[in-house]
């Protein structure tokens, strides 16, 4: 029988890389003692969706995220949860079209087999109504959980319009990390990139460094986000932060161009640049494995 | 980069300051003093003008009125940011001390067409 290892190994000739979370020169201290005996596990990450977008960026729009969907549902073996990192939907002024995007979003991905399914907002979800819509269906913006081991933290850093997590939910981190021993693994789910990654183009958290203070006494802390549509490794101390592809449009390298606009559709490979990642943790060490894989099965 | 380190790169002086709707000049540039000022439209989703020519060392003040929307302003290179409340005209005193190309953007989303609302300060000798 194929054992995951092998199967990823396969599967990744097809989809994408597979990419060892430290970046060089990185540090891993610590991090037995804190998550000794639980095992490995693993996690898929799907971000931006834009469900609702409408445009020559994906002229497919209506159809990528339910082949996504089909694509997570046909690998051999199941992630334990699968987390989507923001922009469910793509804005609209319209706040009961808005509702009917979030509510179509919700059916298509109750398809997948896997029912543990965490969820966050982005700013076409919830900027221009501070997170009403959201919070109507999927319930909190920001929270937290425990998974064999380790702390996942989901911060809000897009219900103000302004990008900020603001002090209420900083306190909050503050506390919810207080209880933990320093070597606990964490893992911080966020939409926007937490530093200052182009600051031109909005890829910022106004107030993401404080956040980071918050997150740098704490020895295991990876970051995955979304919101710039293209895998981006970042180190700021000893966190790492990734980010995903999109599943509507790739968009250009950060600052590679004078405009953000999205990166031309090509009719020949309807799917370059999209795809989603699943995530192996090594708890043992603190580690994330990712592997990425396309739209569709290659 | 720091508010600093940002101004000494951009070799700009910057001020902010905010003023009621009425005292908005009727013409688009007018000189205050020995400053320019320059009137800004911020509305979804642009900035009228989009691109404002400054010359080097020349004091200018933009006065943006906000017509829909608490827009954001922000020049990252040199350390600029406000939001531009409606009702109000922000008023932004700056002197560039370099030449060189300085974009801006609205960092407050406001929609659909949030992600083009931007523009450039062109500054020249």
């Amino acid at each position: 029988m194929i054992d995951r290892r092998r199967f990823l190994q396969l599967a990744a000739l097809g989809g994408g890389v597979v990419f060892a979370s430290a970046l060089p020169g990185s540090v891993r201290a610590a991090g037995k003692n804190g998550a000794a005996g639980y095992e490995e596990f693993f996690f898929v990450q799907l971000s931006d969706t834009h469900w609702g977008y409408s445009g020559p960026a994906n002229p497919q729009a209506d159809s990528t995220l339910r082949k996504a969907v089909a694509t997570v549902n046909s690998l051999d073996i199941q992630p334990d949860f699968i987390v989507f990192t923001g922009d469910l939907t793509h804005t609209t002024d319209d706040s009961a079209e808005r509702r009917r995007r979030l509510s179509e979003f919700r059916a298509i991905v109750s398809e997948l087999k896997v029912k543990d399914l965490r969820f966050m907002p982005g700013e076409h979800d919830a900027s221009l109504d501070s997170g009403a819509a959201y919070k109507e269906l999927f319930g909190d913006t920001h929270y937290s959980f425990d998974h064999k081991g380790v702390h996942f933290v989901v911060l809000d850093n897009v219900s103000d319009p302004g990008a900020s997590v603001g002090e209420i939910q900083l306190q909050w981190l503050k506390s919810d990390l207080a209880r933990l021993a320093k070597s606990t693994p964490i893992v911080v789910f966020t939409h926007r990139p937490l530093f200052d990654l182009a600051p031109a183009w909005d890829w910022a958290t106004r107030d993401g460094a404080k956040a980071i203070d918050i997150l740098m006494s704490y020895a295991n802390v990876t970051v995955f986000y979304g919101h710039i549509h293209q895998e981006h490794h970042h180190q700021t101390g000893h966190i790492v932060h990734h980010s995903a592809k999109s599943l509507i449009f790739p968009l250009p390298a950060p600052m590679s161009q004078p405009k953000r606009a999205p990166l031309p559709w090509d009719p020949a490979h309807p799917n370059k640049g999209l795809g989603f990642r699943e995530v192996e943790a090594q708890v043992s060490d603190a580690r994330y494995k990712i592997t990425e894989f396309s739209v569709v099965k290659g | 980069m720091d508010r600093r380190q940002a101004l000494k790169r951009g070799g700009a002086i910057a001020l902010l300051g905010i003023l009621p709707a009425g005292a908005a000049t009727a013409r688009r540039t007018v000189a205050s003093g020995n400053a320019q000022v320059i009137e800004v439209l911020a509305q979804r989703f642009r900035f009228t003008p989009n691109e404002i020519a400054l010359r080097t060392g020349q004091p200018a003040v933009l006065a943006i009125r906000s017509l829909d929307f608490v827009h954001g302003f922000k020049v990252p290179e040199l350390g600029i940011r406000t939001d531009l409340m409606p009702g109000t005209v922000t008023r932004v005193a700056i002197r560039a001390l370099s030449p060189g190309r300085y974009d801006f953007l609205c960092d407050n989303f406001c929609g659909g067409g949030h992600e083009e609302m931007n523009g450039s300060i062109v500054v020249s000798d």
